[in-house]
Protein backbone atom coordinates (compact mmCIF):
# COMPACT_ATOMS: atom_id res chain seq x y z
CA UNK A 1 0.00 0.00 0.00
CA UNK A 2 2.92 2.46 0.70
CA UNK A 3 3.27 2.38 -3.15
CA UNK A 4 0.41 4.75 -3.17
CA UNK A 5 1.95 7.44 -0.89
CA UNK A 6 4.48 9.42 -2.80
CA UNK A 7 6.96 11.14 0.15
CA UNK A 8 7.63 14.87 -0.41
CA UNK A 9 4.11 15.53 -2.64
CA UNK A 10 3.51 19.34 -3.29
CA UNK A 11 1.77 20.99 -0.38
CA UNK A 12 -1.84 21.06 -0.18
CA UNK A 13 -3.08 23.83 -1.81
CA UNK A 14 -4.56 26.94 0.10
CA UNK A 15 -8.14 26.98 -0.99
CA UNK A 16 -9.46 29.88 -3.20
CA UNK A 17 -11.45 32.23 -1.55
CA UNK A 18 -11.17 35.10 -3.80
CA UNK A 19 -15.32 34.40 -4.55
CA UNK A 20 -16.29 35.07 -1.33
CA UNK A 21 -16.57 38.43 -1.52
CA UNK A 22 -18.91 37.58 -4.22
CA UNK A 23 -21.09 35.26 -2.62
CA UNK A 24 -21.50 36.99 0.03
CA UNK A 25 -22.88 40.51 -1.55
CA UNK A 26 -24.97 38.06 -3.21
CA UNK A 27 -26.68 36.76 -0.52
CA UNK A 28 -26.30 40.55 0.94
CA UNK A 29 -28.33 41.72 -1.89
CA UNK A 30 -30.72 39.20 -1.59
CA UNK A 31 -31.78 40.47 2.00
CA UNK A 32 -31.51 43.81 0.66
CA UNK A 33 -33.99 43.27 -1.43
CA UNK A 34 -36.20 41.20 0.50
CA UNK A 35 -36.00 43.61 3.72
CA UNK A 36 -39.34 45.22 4.14
CA UNK A 37 -38.08 47.98 6.80
CA UNK A 38 -41.50 48.89 8.46
CA UNK A 39 -43.03 52.35 6.75
CA UNK A 40 -44.96 53.80 9.82
CA UNK A 41 -44.05 54.03 12.80
CA UNK A 42 -46.66 52.96 14.92
CA UNK A 43 -48.50 55.91 17.23
CA UNK A 44 -50.99 53.37 18.64
CA UNK A 45 -51.05 50.83 20.45
CA UNK A 46 -52.21 47.36 19.29
CA UNK A 47 -52.59 44.23 20.90
CA UNK A 48 -54.09 42.01 18.24
CA UNK A 49 -56.69 39.49 19.56
CA UNK A 50 -55.94 36.36 19.96
CA UNK A 51 -57.74 33.16 17.30
CA UNK A 52 -57.63 29.80 16.11
CA UNK A 53 -59.53 29.92 12.57
CA UNK A 54 -57.13 32.09 11.54
CA UNK A 55 -55.38 32.35 7.87
CA UNK A 56 -52.37 33.96 6.25
CA UNK A 57 -52.49 37.08 4.49
CA UNK A 58 -50.65 35.83 0.83
CA UNK A 59 -49.78 38.90 -1.05
CA UNK A 60 -48.06 41.22 0.93
CA UNK A 61 -47.63 44.11 -1.57
CA UNK A 62 -51.60 44.00 -1.77
CA UNK A 63 -52.44 44.55 1.47
CA UNK A 64 -52.94 48.08 3.43
CA UNK A 65 -53.09 48.91 7.21
CA UNK A 66 -55.29 50.29 9.24
CA UNK A 67 -53.95 50.55 12.90
CA UNK A 68 -57.02 51.09 15.81
CA UNK A 69 -55.69 51.40 18.84
CA UNK A 70 -55.20 53.98 22.51
CA UNK A 71 -52.24 56.44 21.17
CA UNK A 72 -49.38 55.16 22.90
CA UNK A 73 -47.14 56.41 26.25
CA UNK A 74 -45.55 59.13 24.48
CA UNK A 75 -48.67 60.44 22.53
CA UNK A 76 -51.01 60.26 25.81
CA UNK A 77 -50.35 63.51 26.54
CA UNK A 78 -51.17 64.82 23.83
CA UNK A 79 -54.20 62.70 22.00
CA UNK A 80 -55.56 61.36 25.87
CA UNK A 81 -55.90 57.42 26.08
CA UNK A 82 -58.98 56.83 23.54
CA UNK A 83 -58.61 54.50 20.64
CA UNK A 84 -57.61 56.07 17.41
CA UNK A 85 -57.14 55.31 13.84
CA UNK A 86 -53.75 54.99 12.47
CA UNK A 87 -53.44 55.49 8.22
CA UNK A 88 -49.75 55.87 7.28
CA UNK A 89 -48.02 57.95 10.15
CA UNK A 90 -50.51 60.09 11.11
CA UNK A 91 -53.99 59.66 13.38
CA UNK A 92 -56.81 59.83 11.21
CA UNK A 93 -61.26 60.00 11.35
CA UNK A 94 -63.38 57.53 10.05
CA UNK A 95 -64.27 60.16 6.88
CA UNK A 96 -60.34 60.02 5.79
CA UNK A 97 -60.76 56.20 4.98
CA UNK A 98 -62.20 56.68 1.37
CA UNK A 99 -59.30 58.60 0.70
CA UNK A 100 -56.25 56.79 1.90
CA UNK A 101 -58.13 53.45 0.16
CA UNK A 102 -58.36 55.90 -3.49
CA UNK A 103 -54.72 55.68 -2.79
CA UNK A 104 -53.34 52.71 -1.93
CA UNK A 105 -55.46 51.80 -5.53
CA UNK A 106 -53.76 54.56 -7.14
CA UNK A 107 -50.69 52.88 -6.25
CA UNK A 108 -50.72 49.76 -7.50
CA UNK A 109 -51.76 48.26 -11.38
CA UNK A 110 -55.55 48.34 -12.14
CA UNK A 111 -55.41 44.56 -12.51
CA UNK A 112 -54.29 44.11 -8.77
CA UNK A 113 -57.15 46.53 -7.52
CA UNK A 114 -59.76 43.89 -6.89
CA UNK A 115 -57.50 41.44 -4.69
CA UNK A 116 -55.96 44.66 -2.36
CA UNK A 117 -56.95 43.81 1.37
CA UNK A 118 -57.20 45.71 4.40
CA UNK A 119 -55.62 44.35 7.66
CA UNK A 120 -57.29 46.17 9.82
CA UNK A 121 -54.65 45.99 13.16
CA UNK A 122 -56.82 46.50 16.17
CA UNK A 123 -56.14 46.67 19.44
CA UNK A 124 -58.60 44.04 21.79
CA UNK A 125 -59.12 46.45 23.90
CA UNK A 126 -60.59 48.90 21.09
CA UNK A 127 -64.79 49.01 21.15
CA UNK A 128 -66.67 47.98 18.35
CA UNK A 129 -67.91 51.63 17.63
CA UNK A 130 -64.84 52.96 16.13
CA UNK A 131 -64.45 49.73 14.42
CA UNK A 132 -67.50 49.55 12.98
CA UNK A 133 -67.26 53.26 11.87
CA UNK A 134 -64.08 51.98 9.72
CA UNK A 135 -65.99 48.86 8.14
CA UNK A 136 -68.85 51.22 6.92
CA UNK A 137 -66.22 53.63 5.52
CA UNK A 138 -64.63 50.60 3.99
CA UNK A 139 -67.92 49.15 2.68
CA UNK A 140 -68.75 52.68 1.20
CA UNK A 141 -65.81 52.71 -1.04
CA UNK A 142 -65.91 49.08 -1.86
CA UNK A 143 -63.19 48.14 -0.34
CA UNK A 144 -64.57 44.43 0.98
CA UNK A 145 -61.68 41.68 1.22
CA UNK A 146 -60.73 42.61 5.01
CA UNK A 147 -58.68 40.76 7.02
CA UNK A 148 -59.19 41.22 11.12
CA UNK A 149 -55.57 40.73 12.37
CA UNK A 150 -55.06 38.42 14.93
CA UNK A 151 -52.14 35.99 16.39
CA UNK A 152 -52.87 32.50 16.79
CA UNK A 153 -54.44 30.69 19.76
CA UNK A 154 -53.67 26.99 20.80
CA UNK A 155 -56.37 26.40 23.27
CA UNK A 156 -59.32 26.13 21.35
CA UNK A 157 -62.95 26.41 23.04
CA UNK B 1 5.63 69.22 -16.53
CA UNK B 2 6.53 65.70 -16.30
CA UNK B 3 4.72 63.12 -14.21
CA UNK B 4 6.92 60.13 -13.11
CA UNK B 5 4.60 57.19 -13.89
CA UNK B 6 4.05 54.68 -11.13
CA UNK B 7 2.16 51.67 -11.56
CA UNK B 8 -1.30 51.75 -9.80
CA UNK B 9 -1.13 50.34 -6.43
CA UNK B 10 -3.15 47.05 -6.14
CA UNK B 11 -6.22 47.74 -3.48
CA UNK B 12 -6.41 45.17 -0.89
CA UNK B 13 -9.64 43.42 -1.40
CA UNK B 14 -9.37 41.21 1.38
CA UNK B 15 -11.22 42.86 3.80
CA UNK B 16 -14.12 42.81 1.31
CA UNK B 17 -15.00 39.58 2.55
CA UNK B 18 -15.85 40.98 6.52
CA UNK B 19 -17.28 44.31 5.25
CA UNK B 20 -19.99 42.44 3.27
CA UNK B 21 -20.35 39.75 5.98
CA UNK B 22 -20.99 42.55 8.29
CA UNK B 23 -23.81 44.06 6.21
CA UNK B 24 -25.33 40.65 5.44
CA UNK B 25 -25.43 40.16 8.86
CA UNK B 26 -26.84 43.19 9.89
CA UNK B 27 -30.20 43.01 7.29
CA UNK B 28 -30.00 39.33 8.69
CA UNK B 29 -31.06 40.68 12.17
CA UNK B 30 -33.02 43.31 11.06
CA UNK B 31 -35.25 41.22 8.53
CA UNK B 32 -38.35 40.55 9.85
CA UNK B 33 -40.40 38.00 7.97
CA UNK B 34 -43.76 38.65 9.88
CA UNK B 35 -46.32 36.79 8.46
CA UNK B 36 -49.81 38.50 8.77
CA UNK B 37 -52.49 36.35 10.24
CA UNK B 38 -56.28 36.96 10.23
CA UNK B 39 -59.30 36.17 10.32
CA UNK B 40 -60.52 37.10 6.67
CA UNK B 41 -64.23 38.56 6.30
CA UNK B 42 -65.94 39.85 3.34
CA UNK B 43 -67.96 42.64 3.71
CA UNK B 44 -71.08 42.86 2.12
CA UNK B 45 -71.76 45.69 -0.07
CA UNK B 46 -73.01 49.01 0.71
CA UNK B 47 -76.71 48.59 0.25
CA UNK B 48 -78.04 51.29 -2.28
CA UNK B 49 -79.72 54.47 -1.32
CA UNK B 50 -83.66 53.44 -2.96
CA UNK B 51 -82.91 49.49 -1.95
CA UNK B 52 -85.95 48.49 0.14
CA UNK B 53 -83.92 47.03 3.33
CA UNK B 54 -85.87 44.23 3.99
CA UNK B 55 -85.98 41.99 0.56
CA UNK B 56 -86.12 38.72 1.88
CA UNK B 57 -87.37 37.14 4.71
CA UNK B 58 -86.34 34.22 6.41
CA UNK B 59 -88.07 31.71 8.25
CA UNK B 60 -87.40 32.42 12.24
CA UNK B 61 -86.08 29.14 12.46
CA UNK B 62 -83.48 29.57 9.80
CA UNK B 63 -81.87 32.41 11.25
CA UNK B 64 -79.88 32.28 14.53
CA UNK B 65 -79.70 35.83 16.48
CA UNK B 66 -76.43 36.43 17.69
CA UNK B 67 -76.22 39.59 19.78
CA UNK B 68 -73.40 40.91 21.71
CA UNK B 69 -74.11 43.61 24.13
CA UNK B 70 -71.55 46.83 25.58
CA UNK B 71 -70.82 44.22 28.38
CA UNK B 72 -69.53 41.49 26.12
CA UNK B 73 -72.20 39.23 27.00
CA UNK B 74 -73.94 36.98 24.63
CA UNK B 75 -77.57 36.30 23.56
CA UNK B 76 -78.12 33.18 20.83
CA UNK B 77 -81.32 33.26 20.03
CA UNK B 78 -82.56 34.53 23.31
CA UNK B 79 -80.61 32.42 25.82
CA UNK B 80 -77.82 33.97 27.81
CA UNK B 81 -74.52 32.13 26.83
CA UNK B 82 -70.70 32.23 26.95
CA UNK B 83 -68.28 32.34 24.15
CA UNK B 84 -67.01 28.70 24.98
CA UNK B 85 -70.86 27.52 24.22
CA UNK B 86 -71.20 29.28 21.19
CA UNK B 87 -69.62 26.56 18.71
CA UNK B 88 -71.48 23.76 20.13
CA UNK B 89 -74.87 26.02 20.19
CA UNK B 90 -74.06 27.03 16.19
CA UNK B 91 -72.96 22.98 15.18
CA UNK B 92 -76.27 22.06 16.05
CA UNK B 93 -78.03 25.02 14.64
CA UNK B 94 -76.82 24.22 11.55
CA UNK B 95 -76.22 20.67 11.45
CA UNK B 96 -79.86 19.85 13.38
CA UNK B 97 -79.00 16.24 13.72
CA UNK B 98 -82.00 15.70 15.89
CA UNK B 99 -84.73 17.54 13.26
CA UNK B 100 -85.24 20.03 15.91
CA UNK B 101 -88.60 22.15 14.56
CA UNK B 102 -86.73 25.55 16.36
CA UNK B 103 -83.61 25.06 14.20
CA UNK B 104 -82.02 25.26 10.61
CA UNK B 105 -84.19 23.25 8.61
CA UNK B 106 -80.81 22.56 5.88
CA UNK B 107 -77.72 23.56 6.13
CA UNK B 108 -77.94 25.30 3.36
CA UNK B 109 -80.41 27.41 5.12
CA UNK B 110 -78.80 28.40 7.94
CA UNK B 111 -78.42 32.16 8.37
CA UNK B 112 -76.43 33.38 10.94
CA UNK B 113 -77.77 36.84 12.24
CA UNK B 114 -75.08 38.80 14.10
CA UNK B 115 -75.81 41.91 16.09
CA UNK B 116 -73.10 44.01 18.22
CA UNK B 117 -73.44 47.22 19.99
CA UNK B 118 -71.09 50.06 19.52
CA UNK B 119 -69.54 49.40 23.42
CA UNK B 120 -68.66 45.68 22.64
CA UNK B 121 -64.77 45.29 23.01
CA UNK B 122 -63.55 44.29 19.85
CA UNK B 123 -61.71 41.12 21.14
CA UNK B 124 -65.21 39.94 21.92
CA UNK B 125 -66.08 40.37 18.39
CA UNK B 126 -63.29 38.32 17.19
CA UNK B 127 -64.14 35.71 19.37
CA UNK B 128 -67.62 35.27 18.06
CA UNK B 129 -66.29 35.36 14.82
CA UNK B 130 -63.62 32.88 15.32
CA UNK B 131 -66.18 30.79 17.03
CA UNK B 132 -68.57 30.85 13.95
CA UNK B 133 -65.79 30.28 11.82
CA UNK B 134 -64.52 27.46 14.10
CA UNK B 135 -67.83 25.76 13.61
CA UNK B 136 -68.13 25.96 10.11
CA UNK B 137 -64.79 24.46 9.98
CA UNK B 138 -65.39 21.77 12.03
CA UNK B 139 -68.48 20.52 10.66
CA UNK B 140 -66.71 21.35 7.24
CA UNK B 141 -64.21 18.12 8.18
CA UNK B 142 -66.19 16.16 9.31
CA UNK B 143 -68.17 16.01 6.19
CA UNK B 144 -65.04 15.71 4.44
CA UNK B 145 -63.63 12.91 6.50
CA UNK B 146 -67.11 10.93 6.32
CA UNK B 147 -67.16 11.37 2.61
CA UNK B 148 -63.63 11.37 1.05
CA UNK B 149 -61.40 10.15 4.32
CA UNK B 150 -59.15 13.13 3.78
CA UNK B 151 -59.04 16.49 6.23
CA UNK B 152 -61.01 19.79 4.78
CA UNK B 153 -57.86 21.16 3.77
CA UNK B 154 -56.77 18.49 1.78
CA UNK B 155 -59.49 17.71 -0.51
CA UNK B 156 -59.23 19.28 -4.39
CA UNK B 157 -61.21 22.14 -5.77
CA UNK B 158 -64.23 20.24 -6.50
CA UNK B 159 -64.52 18.24 -3.35
CA UNK B 160 -63.92 21.41 -1.46
CA UNK B 161 -66.78 23.46 -3.57
CA UNK B 162 -68.79 20.69 -3.16
CA UNK B 163 -68.28 20.73 0.75
CA UNK B 164 -68.35 24.96 1.02
CA UNK B 165 -71.81 24.61 -1.22
CA UNK B 166 -73.39 22.53 1.47
CA UNK B 167 -72.40 23.87 4.39
CA UNK B 168 -72.32 27.56 3.03
CA UNK B 169 -71.11 30.30 5.31
CA UNK B 170 -73.61 33.06 5.53
CA UNK B 171 -73.10 35.24 8.74
CA UNK B 172 -75.09 39.02 7.88
CA UNK B 173 -73.91 41.09 10.15
CA UNK B 174 -76.79 43.91 10.91
CA UNK B 175 -76.45 47.49 9.94
CA UNK B 176 -74.94 49.67 12.73
CA UNK B 177 -77.33 50.46 15.61
CA UNK B 178 -77.36 50.60 18.70
CA UNK B 179 -78.72 47.67 20.89
CA UNK B 180 -78.73 48.74 24.67
CA UNK B 181 -75.99 50.22 27.02
CA UNK B 182 -74.29 51.49 24.54
CA UNK B 183 -71.71 54.48 26.02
Amino acid sequence: MAKFRKDGGKPQPAINTSSLPDIVFMLLFFFMVTTVMRQTDLKVKVVVPQATEIQKLEKKSLVSYIYIGAPTESMKAQFGTAPRIQLNDAYASPKQIPEFIEKERAARSEAEVPFLTTSLKCDQEAKMGLVTDVKQELRRVNALKINYSSSLRTEVY
Amino acid sequence: MSKKKRPAAEINAGSMADIAFLLLIFFLVTTTIDTDKGIAIKLPPMPEEDQPQDDLKLKERNVLKILVNSNNQLLADGELITIKELKRKTKDFIDNPAKDPTLAETPQKAVISLKNDRGTSYNTYIQVHNELKAAYNELRNTMAMGKYGKAYNKLNADQTLEIQDYYRQVISEAEPENIGGAQ
